[in-house]
């Protein structure tokens, strides 16, 4: 069986983000890149079950400038087999990544997508879901713990005020959760042979996918700031002032 | 221009998080009309179909329906998507789950977790965890919208019964069953919905010291939340996660307790209107957005509080 992991190149989550003066989005000049928290938690549960025998080939696909080789080299270096780069200087869309993602899925035939449940850029939590529409597979978002059982995959997934277990025919979707696992780092060998793996380089065009965006960021600003307030002395003054002054208890 | 907006419900009662979200459907011209599922609904379709500002009520009550999964619900709104030009849902993990399907199979965008509906085209989102605000325009023909329920006053539930009709479930697909739920017992009030919340973090130490914190909670009337350190050091489970990744709260009085206020945290919690920071931390970054400050162990301020209140 084939894995398919998405990765998306973002921000590093501990980098302060500066909002453009001129509102047109966030600075990404010189900054520091990563790739999404979400989507190394999708590698290294692909590797984890290439490791228990449950999956032959990993394949890392990311769509977006050159500079995603360095992302998708990320994912080889973690224990991904091959990779795809779909080039492309446009903000591409869930929608429009869906629809490539689902054209490689019919060459490639995946038994799992893998993906991150959501990118933490853009926060749209939407891709998984999307490319499970295309394809019409089932979907497992927001997983915990993703068990293969022959030609099904049980997926527990983290639910608002708790955990459902849903059991999915293959091919399946997952997007994956905090808990699902802890990625581990490259180590350097690996690091080393991963420039040896191949990157097929496509474009939108090779899947026939028009990605030009339906939605335009009007402005982009900071939010407000909140004003620090004052510190108490003690536990009584804390509850004097919020009975009081709060009324809040 | 019509609206559909999926209308969530648990033991009979509709979700506070839906009655919340669908004021920003309301807030878009034209009718809008409430779709509700399930398997014995009578209770809630009553309660919803009372709900201020709908006009119509969609419901269909089929046992195989007794768990709404992602790949039948998304069908059963694409049956009937010709009739509307809007389609939202409240952004829990069932609208989540739900909307980006339903968008794909109308070869739409999706917009996620509006905060704000500046025109009917028009809409306020937040991005980079909360770190920018968007304002994005979207070109498509049908629109698919998630809802913030913070962001929204809930709808009340007095107004005269709308008119109510009954759809059928079609060409269900069966490629994915419901196995089971485990849901976090509580007897205190859910995260999303509570008047007030009192969190952790890693300062807790242990998952055992999180008893420290409720027992503030049982005097207070409030939900436990936790920060996401605490959670990857496995104190308590996700669900009690308050952040960007986990849930997004706006309760009246936010206590942090020993928690450093990272971006991430800050994110889901910073439109709390009170917020109460106990750190011995003082150059802890909570204390910034905190009205009131307490430097000090928490250790001996919780139960002090909890003798206090």
């Amino acid at each position: 069986m084939k894995i398919l992991v998405p990765v998306k190149r973002v921000i590093d989550p501990y980098v302060n983000i500066r909002v453009k003066s001129d509102q047109t989005g966030v600075e990404t000049e010189n900054v520091k890149m990563s790739m999404n928290p979400f989507c190394e938690i999708a590698v290294e549960e692909a590797i984890r079950l290439k490791e228990a025998g449950k999956a032959e080939e990993i394949i890392a696909v990311s769509i977006g400038n050159q500079s995603c080789q360095e992302t998708i080299r990320t994912a080889l270096a973690m224990g991904a087999d091959r990779g795809i780069h779909v080039l492309t200087e446009e903000k591409v869309e869930p929608i429009s990544i869906a629809k490539i993602l689902a054209k490689i899925c019919e060459s490639e035939s995946p038994g799992l997508v893998i993906s991150g449940k959501q990118a933490i850029d853009g926060d749209n939590n939407q891709t998984g879901q999307m490319l499970a529409a295309l394809t019409d597979m089932p979907q497992g978002t927001f997983a915990s713990k993703v068990e293969i059982d022959g030609d099904k995959v049980k997926v527990t997934r983290e639910i608002d005020g708790g955990l459902q277990t849903v059991n999915l025919n293959m091919p399946a979707i997952i997007t994956t959760d905090l808990r699902l696992n802890e990625p581990r780092y490259a180590s350097l060998p690996n690091i080393m042979k991963a420039k040896k793996k191949p990157i097929d380089q496509k474009s939108p065009d090779d899947y026939g996918v028009d990605v030009t965006p339906r939605v335009s960021i009007l402005k982009v600003i900071e939010p407000p700031k909140r004003q620090a307030g004052i510190k108490v002395e003690n536990v009584g003054d804390l509850v004097e002032k919020l009975k009081n002054e709060a009324g809040v208890i | 221009m019509t609206s559909l907006f999926y209308i969530e419900h648990a033991n009979g009662k509709v979700s506070d998080q839906s009655l919340k979200a669908i004021t920003a459907a309301s807030q878009i011209e034209g009718d809008v009309h409430g779709l509700i599922v399930g398997s014995n609904i009578d209770e809630a379709v009553a309660e919803a179909s009372k709900i201020n500002g709908l006009s119509k009520l969609l419901h269909l009550d089929d046992a195989a329906f007794d768990n709404v999964l992602a790949e039948k619900l998304t069908q059963v709104i694409f049956n009937i998507a010709g009739d509307y030009d809007y389609f939202l849902a409240a952004a829990t993990t069932t609208g989540k789950n739900v909307m980006p399907r339903l968008a794909a199979k109308l070869d739409v965008s999706q917009i996620s977790e509006i905060v704000a509906v500046e025109s009917a085209d028009t809409f306020i989102r937040t991005i980079y965890a909360g770190n920018a605000i968007a304002t994005v325009q979207t070109s498509d023909a049908k629109k698919v919208l998630t809802v913030r329920p913070t962001a929204f006053k809930a709808a009340t539930t007095d107004s005269a019964e709308c008119e109510v009709a009954k759809i059928n479930a079609e060409n269900i697909p069966s490629i994915s069953e419901f196995v089971g739920e485990e849901l976090t017992k509580s007897d205190r009030p859910e995260l999303t919905s509570a008047k007030t919340i009192i969190s952790g973090g890693r300062g807790m130490q242990n998952g055992e010291n999180f008893e420290l914190l409720d027992k503030v909670a049982e005097k207070l009337g409030a939900a436990v939340g936790a920060s996401r350190a605490a959670v990857d050091a496995g104190f308590v489970p996700n669900d009690y996660q308050v952040g960007q990744t986990g849930k997004v709260v706006a309760p009246e009085l936010y206590i942090a307790v020993g928690i450093s206020g990272a971006i991430q945290h800050l994110a889901g919690m910073k439109d709390s209107k009170i917020i109460v920071a106990i750190n011995k931390d003082e150059e802890a970054p909570i204390f910034d957005v905190a009205d009131y400050g307490l430097v000090a162990d928490l250790f001996q301020v919780l139960p002090e509080l909890e003798q206090a209140l």
